[in-house]
């Protein structure tokens, strides 16, 4: 849609744009080449920084980090989309208590923030004399907080359906359940599956918080191995590494997201719906 | 209740703290995240590919880690010296940009295309036509995503904890350093957040009342 702002241009334009490309392309260039200036005056570059990628150990302790991170977004992804399915079928309730108690608990775990949430669990738990390894910390709060934004979605995905949908579906004689798993719930899902698998990057890139309370991941790893005197603290090519790591983990999820969205809209089985607007959650600040 | 009076000296100043790294990261942001917005819909091809790279990269990368970067990392490089809370501030405006553009241009796809049409026709340039036609009307029809990015980024400001800010999330550190309950403590700066977010909603609906365009 972004063409409607301009016109396609003429010569003149063109010449005009050509240059603003040029300039844009030095100011940048500029910048980039005065970082990486920085990288190398300041020694980021020797040899010596990099060498510890070389070490067996070294990317043995690595790929550990990476699976701990691994294991704990599969499992709480797991365990969100279960928090999530059964307080978006809650909310949905025809029974207001179980509606009440279920939005309650939706919007209290949506409104505090994640790192808070560990924080109660790791730090916290301790004072009711249970104490939980920085795992479970992690995953609890994972699954609650991400759950919580799962039900939402789950919720607007059933909403967003057209209304004659579950109509059709009484009209015929079906029950409250039988509508919602047999009709609603499958269409609702496809139409979703985009967003809620956008919600499951967020969900990786939060598993980063493990670093905060101790939980041995792939940023803590990169935090320990560039703390140490021996490889004379690599803490700048580390975290470049495990950025590297984290964005192409992402970006895959990303394209399975795609993958999925350009299939529906090939697909003839696609309710069309209106999708509702993307919340703070969905477009995935965490 | 007592661990909140007793400790009201820490509640009180870093709260304070947690607001301001708000006010200030989410001005920030909005500012360079509508400047982003602008370069990925500008006319020059460059200008766009430097926008998307850029969203591309910080969309998809921890905030965590942009903050270990910013605090531990890049001291060596010598280039600034930024205090903590700076570097907080800098963390949280470079990763949340990234969401602000995305929501302001999914707000210019919003305007339609007569507005556009009608600016060209009258011979406005393209910094006119986004600045004066579609940007106002397109940040009014996006200030629900727009508010609960920044919702986002508030939540995300405990992350400066990590970091030497003394900030609310910080709060349970200092705590246990007094030998206080840390669980009621953390219920007390999880009942802040609450209010404060209750806040800014409510500042979303007015703020929807009154903004929303007529169309």
């Amino acid at each position: 849609m972004s063409n409607v702002l301009f016109d396609v241009p003429g010569p003149k334009a063109r010449v005009r744009h050509r240059l603003m490309a040029v300039l844009g392309i030095v100011a940048v260039a500029a910048i980039l080449t005065y970082i990486v200036y920085r990288f190398y005056d300041s020694g980021q570059f020797t040899a010596r920084k990099w060498q510890w990628l070389q070490y067996t150990q070294v990317q043995r302790d690595l790929v550990t980090a990476l699976l701990a991170t691994v294991k704990a977004f599969a499992l709480g992804a797991v365990l969100a989309l279960v928090f999530g399915a059964i307080f978006a079928a809650g909310r949905l309730s025809d029974h207001a208590w179980v509606r009440g108690v279920s939005t309650f608990i939706v919007e209290f775990f949506r409104a505090i923030p994640l790192l808070i949430l560990m924080f109660l669990f790791y730090y916290g738990a301790p004072a009711l004399g249970v104490t939980l390894p920085p795992f479970a910390a992690v995953v609890l709060g994972l699954t609650l907080y991400n759950g919580s934004v799962l039900a939402e979605v789950f919720r607007a995905g059933v909403q967003a359906l057209p209304k004659g949908q579950s109509e059709a579906a009484y009209a015929l004689g079906m029950g409250k359940t039988q509508v919602m798993t047999l009709v609603l719930i499958p269409q609702a899902i496809r139409s979703m599956l985009p967003t809620i698998i956008s919600q499951l990057v967020v969900l990786l890139k939060d598993t980063a918080l493990g670093f905060l309370v101790t939980y041995p991941e792939l940023l803590y790893y990169a935090r320990y191995i560039g703390s140490q005197g021996a490889f004379s603290r690599p803490i700048v090519p580390s975290t470049i590494v495990v950025a590297a790591i984290y964005i192409a983990l992402c970006l895959l999820l990303t394209a399975l997201a795609n993958f999925i969205e350009r299939r529906q809209r090939r697909s003839k089985k696609h309710v069309e719906t209106e999708r509702p607007p993307a919340t703070e959650d969905v477009v995935g600040v965490a | 209740m007592d661990v909140l009076l007793d400790n009201l000296d820490l509640y009180g100043p870093f709260f304070w703290t947690t607001i301001k790294l708000f006010l200030i990261s989410g001005v920030a942001s909005l500012i360079f995240g509508t400047f982003l917005a602008g370069l990925r819909v500008s006319p020059v091809p460059v200008f766009r590919a430097i926008g998307a790279t850029y969203v591309t990269l910080l969309r998809n990368t921890p905030l965590t880690l942009v903050f270990v970067f910013l605090v531990f990392a890049y001291p060596l490089l010598e280039i600034l010296e930024l205090s903590y809370f700076t570097a907080a501030v800098v963390a949280l405006t470079i990763y949340t940009s990234a969401f602000i553009c995305e929501v302001v241009r999914s707000g210019i796809n919003t305007v339609p295309v007569g507005q556009a049409e009608a600016a060209r026709a009258l011979g406005l340039t393209f910094s006119q036509i986004l600045g004066q036609i579609v940007l106002p009307q397109a940040i009014r029809s996006v200030v629900p995503p727009l508010m609960s990015t920044l919702i986002g980024m508030l939540k995300n400001t405990t992350i400066a904890a990590g970091f030497s800010v003394t900030e609310a999330g910080a709060i349970r550190q200092y705590l246990s350093e007094r030998g206080d309950n840390q669980l009621i403590g953390l219920l007390w700066v999880a009942l802040g957040f609450i209010i404060l977010v209750a806040i800014l909603s409510f500042a979303q609906r007015a703020l929807e009342r009154r903004w929303s365009v007529a169309r």
